[in-house]
């Protein structure tokens, strides 16, 4: 990574307790500006917990953590205006129009009525959906109605994105498209942290770490841990990690059949 | 502010947009008052009754046409003999049949008393008793009249007033109690689900994670259904003002102050389910079950507390419509003035304290 470039998020042992179990242990790294950082794991690895820190919805135990350059125990709102967040759930009102929802996330994010006007009619023709403003959510397909919420979770220009699983359950055409967004924001220097369970996803990031039962045992650029790992592709790097028995085993499984598992 | 405005917009146009959220809002309480008003009527009015005169003299001609013209009976059928007696029930045509002894003018002017038999269907005891009350009230009536100076037996004769509803109407009852359930359904149901669904969609997720903070969340989601509950309001007095001549004889500045205190208590329990369920399907059980039936059925709307066993009665304290209806009654209906309620209305500001310091509370930990 060149370091002439930003730290956008600078995390230096996190520690996240539920009680006795430990969600998050003494996690480090940092994400620079422009970057597309993969947030890999399998499920209950403690990625979700990690990101919702990060985005200012759950206090850390212990741990140094700034995000945008603000520090997350002091300045949370702060944090907030300068992050946009893209759940993996799907996060827009199906009972309102388009315009109507990006007016909403425009007026919480403080923008002026007129800037408002000026954001949704960028924002519709880059998707191309100018004549449909007034189409309600729920009469979209879903391949559109993210590529929206990816729109309207950066109408305030955040510096830094986090999607969470964002292109969940869409057709792998779909996701190209909604990859070819992620890499124009990239460009316009916005820094995007990204979860995802598609290791064919994890391939289009800058950066991929890997967390296995809270900790994180990988993290590198996806060429350098197919070197590390001596495997073609993310997937077996992926394998390797979170389950090192696994090809020990030899088992005769595909790895599409794990990841299925996995999902 | 400007933040916490736009997110009121989007929550009515939740409401707008849903025919359902509509409905319920607006269609169930001015429902609920005609239904009440016009159909669940316990005033009596055109009983049908039977009368089997065997005497057919000018004085039981005199007390019959008075008891026709009282408003209360309907003549369905002049009975010729006692064998009819049973036959004119079982068919359920009347509910009541009248039957005067041989020779009663000559015995009552001969002897000072005469017999009439009154034969009342008892399926349906409410009835019976209000038609028994009624009639006695009427033959009485016409002695007194008839024979004011026939007092043989000097009796004591009790001079009722019936003090703030003179004419017994049924509508006085159930406007205090419509008024609290229908609160309780806009305000508690409607919140808990909408907050819920936020929940459930997972776009509560993201409004935390916007510069909104969650407490300009949760007012934002109450908001509108204040505003609602307010024109709830408005519409059911406006209703049992002009359709059914309720009066308001109290300070109407009062009664609207007492409403918006329910509301708010209302709202805040409304929030407090939501903290506790998961799912949109959840808090509507809870506030169904756990809410709108103790309140029919534990606030005196139905049932009159005093004469519940001790538990109920004892549990009925902890209703909070109960209070209110205890304050709507006496407010509108007898017209007292603040000094008069002070306590029913501490123990709401009370509970609507300690329904908010929960939800904090449960709010908090939710976000940890």
């Amino acid at each position: 990574m060149d370091n002439d470039k930003s730290i956008e998020i600078h995390v230096r042992n996190l520690v996240k307790k539920f009680g006795s179990f430990v969600a998050n242990n003494n996690l480090s790294f940092d994400v620079y500006q422009g970057e597309i950082f993969g947030f890999l794991g399998a499920n209950g690895a403690g990625k979700t917990t990690a990101m919702r820190i990060l985005c200012g919805l759950s206090h850390p135990t212990s741990g140094e953590i700034t995000v945008a350059g603000f520090d997350v125990y002091k300045q949370k709102e702060l944090i907030k205006k300068n992050i946009g967040y893209m759940s993996q759930k799907f996060s827009l009102y199906d009972d309102l129009t388009i315009a109507e929802n990006m007016e909403l996330y425009g007026g919480i994010y403080g923008l002026s009525r007129k800037q408002i006007k000026v954001r949704i009619g960028e924002l519709l023709e880059k998707l191309q959906l100018t004549d449909r403003q007034s189409t309600l959510i729920a009469d979209l397909p879903l391949g559109w109605k993210q590529k929206l919420a990816f729109s309207v979770a950066m109408i305030h220009k955040p510096r830094i994105v986090f999607l969470d699983e964002p292109t969940g359950g869409v057709d792998p055409i779909t996701r190209r498209q909604f990859w070819d967004l992620i890499y124009e924001a990239a460009n316009q220097g916005i820094t995007l942290f990204v979860t995802t369970h598609y290791m064919d996803e994890a391939e289009y990031c800058d950066r991929v770490s890997i967390m296995v039962d809270g900790r994180i045992d990988a993290l590198d650029t996806p060429g350098n841990l197919k070197n590390k790992y001596q495997v073609q592709n993310m997937n077996d790097v992926f394998i390797k990690v979170a389950r090192p028995d696994f090809f020990s085993q030899q088992y005769t499984v595909s790895s599409s059949h794990l990841n299925n598992q996995i999902n | 502010m400007k933040r916490f405005l736009s997110f009121v917009k989007k929550e009515f146009l939740h409401i707008f947009r849903d025919v359902r959220t509509l409905i319920i809002i607006f269609g169930i309480p001015v429902a609920e008052i005609l239904i009440f008003g016009f159909a669940i009527n316990t005033d009596l009015k055109d009983a049908r009754i039977a009368i089997l005169d065997l005497s057919k003299d000018a004085t039981t001609q005199r007390l019959t046409n008075k008891l026709l013209s009282s408003g209360y009976f309907i003549l369905e059928k002049e009975l010729q003999s006692d064998n009819e007696l049973e036959s004119v029930f079982k068919e359920g045509k009347v509910r009541m049949v009248l039957v005067y002894e041989n020779n009663f003018g000559q015995k009552l002017q001969k002897e000072g008393k005469a017999s009439i038999q009154l034969l009342l269907d008892a399926s349906e005891p409410n009835t019976a008793n209000m038609l028994h009350g009624y009639t006695t009230g009427i033959i009485n009536d016409f002695m007194m009249k008839a024979y004011p100076l026939n007092q043989q037996n000097i009796r004591i004769i009790p001079s009722v007033r019936m003090a703030y509803n003179s004419e017994l109407k049924s509508v006085f009852m159930f406007v205090p109690g419509i008024m609290a359930i229908i609160l309780i359904l806009v305000s508690a149901l409607m919140t808990s689900v909408t907050i819920t669904r936020e929940k459930e969609l997972g776009t509560m997720e993201v409004l935390l994670g916007s510069p909104l903070k969650p407490i300009q969340i949760i007012l934002g989601k109450v908001t509108p259904y204040l505003l609602l509950s307010l024109v709830n309001v408005a519409s059911i007095l406006g209703l049992a003002y002009f359709v059914f001549g309720l009066p308001i004889a109290g300070s109407l500045v009062l009664l609207i102050a007492e409403c918006t205190l329910f509301i708010f208590l209302s709202l805040s329990l409304g929030i407090l389910i939501s903290t506790v369920s998961k799912t949109m399907q959840q808090a509507m059980l809870i506030s169904m079950v756990g809410l709108m039936m103790p309140s029919i059925l534990l606030s005196g709307f139905i049932f009159p507390v005093e004469n519940m066993p001790d538990i109920l009665y004892y549990l009925s304290f902890i209703m909070p419509p109960r209070w209110f209806i205890e304050i709507l009654k006496s407010v509108m209906i007898k017209g007292v003035g603040f000094s008069y309620i002070w306590k029913e209305t501490l123990i709401l500001s009370l509970m609507t304290l300690v329904f908010i310091f929960i939800s904090i509370k449960k709010f908090k930990i939710r976000l940890e």
